[in-house]
């Protein structure tokens, strides 16, 4: 169905759709909140990815910290950033990474006034 | 009666929380911004009031995917700080006002007919503890009794403005029903314009902030209004937030006076904003 939000560029809009395909996904990154998970993840992350339910592109961009692909496949920004504190990021990290540029370029850019609504990401 | 005595629009960026458990308030990126919510401290401290009531939305830490309450009124005797991955952040347990969250229940269900989930056991996260400590500082235990409300707004669809705009003045009858004589300060928080997520992470639209704050002070029914979608596209998928802030101002009747207000670009990756409120209009003061 097309919605009043789909033409928003550089935006997902966690709606219905999203939450169904992210919803294994979303869970597994909350599961990160308990230290006994976060070692268990990082002991041996197959081992761990193989208790959730996700979908073969969801594992890869899991393993390859893709923030834009998490997105896409239904990722949650407030639960995959579970995944990226387990990483040791910041939200400019991650923010930096999904816009296509560095972290330094990033806290520039918000120190400057942050990034104007008509962008669609890579350097304002 | 109780009464509704103000109300604070306030941003929840939880690098702010971060900054005050680090004392880092001082460092050149923070001192401007901790500057200019001086004047909010001392207004709490002027105003004191009994009892705060902050609307604010859970970031997957009491709530996740499971089970998403559109509307939850805390109940509960006290609320401590959530562990969002880092530890606790080290601020006082909120005491609770069960008396008066159960009232505010029975009211807002029965007499306005607003489907709440009602809460007895919920960690609070940065959305709500965050506003605290922008308005109290670091203070052995918060000066007042805390009822929270949690909004969803990250699960699409939010509830509408006008739902929110409503839901506060329905509040604002529940409270001033309520026999005891406590003096309530709403909170709205969440916003301003953000973006988290994408590749249009870093957005900032202070021009839609400060037109926000202008129609939230003298026009809300027209705010109310405003799609989610214009939300989206121009506050950003985060900005969605300040529908929370409709709750706040449906709680403090027709007219308001402007008290306060801030913006300050950027904390963390945030359009940060404050505005204090109270009942009446100006000419009445």
């Amino acid at each position: 169905m097309n919605r009043d939000y789909d033409d928003i560029p550089g935006t997902y809009v966690f709606d219905g759709e999203h939450s169904r395909k992210g919803y294994a996904l979303n869970m597994f990154c909350l599961s990160l909140n308990q230290a006994a998970n976060r070692e268990a993840f990082a002991a041996d992350p197959d081992a761990y990815l193989d208790r959730w339910d996700l979908t073969p592109d969801q594992r890869r961009a899991v393993r390859e910290r893709n923030w834009l692909e998490l997105l896409r496949l239904g990722g949650n920004i407030y639960y995959t950033f579970k995944l990226a504190i387990v990483d040791g990021l910041t939200m400019q990290d991650v923010g930096a990474a999904m816009s296509g540029i560095t972290t330094e370029e990033f806290s520039a850019m918000m120190i400057a006034g942050g990034r104007p609504p008509t962008s669609s990401g890579g350097r304002p | 009666m109780a009464r509704i005595v103000g109300g604070v629009g306030t941003s929840h960026v939880p690098a702010v929380g971060a900054a005050i458990d680090n004392g880092r308030q001082g460092e050149a990126y923070w001192a401007p911004y901790f500057a200019k919510t001086e004047p909010a401290r001392a207004w709490m401290a002027e105003t004191k009031p009994d009892v705060c009531l902050v609307v604010y939305n859970d970031h997957a830490d009491a709530f996740s995917l499971e089970i998403i309450p559109t509307f939850a009124l805390g109940v509960a005797p006290r609320f401590p700080p959530a562990d969002e991955g880092y530890g606790p952040r080290r601020v006082p347990v909120a005491e609770g006002h069960p008396e008066l969250a159960w009232h505010l229940a029975e009211r807002l269900i029965l007499d306005d007919e607003f489907d709440l989930t009602i809460v007895n056991d919920m960690p609070i996260d940065h959305g709500c503890t965050v506003p605290l400590s922008v308005t109290c500082g670091q203070p052995e235990a918060w000066p007042f009794r805390v009822i929270p409300l949690c909004v969803n707004v990250i699960q699409y669809p939010p509830p509408t403005g006008r739902r929110c705009l409503a839901l506060g003045r329905a509040i604002r009858r529940a409270v001033e029903s309520w026999p005891g004589d406590e003096r309530v300060v709403v909170f709205g928080t969440g916003g301003m314009s953000h973006q988290l997520q994408g590749e249009r992470a870093g957005l900032v639209n202070l021009p839609f902030d400060t037109a926000f704050m202008d129609a939230l002070v003298a026009d809300p029914d027209a705010q109310a209004q405003v799609p989610h979608a214009t939300y989206l596209r121009e506050a950003g998928s985060e900005g969605i937030e300040l529908v929370m802030w409709l709750i706040m101002r449906g709680a403090l009747g027709d007219a308001v006076t402007e008290r306060y207000r801030l913006n300050h670009v950027p904390t963390s990756n945030t359009s940060n904003g404050l505005i204090i409120l109270e009942s009446g209009p100006p000419a009445d003061r």
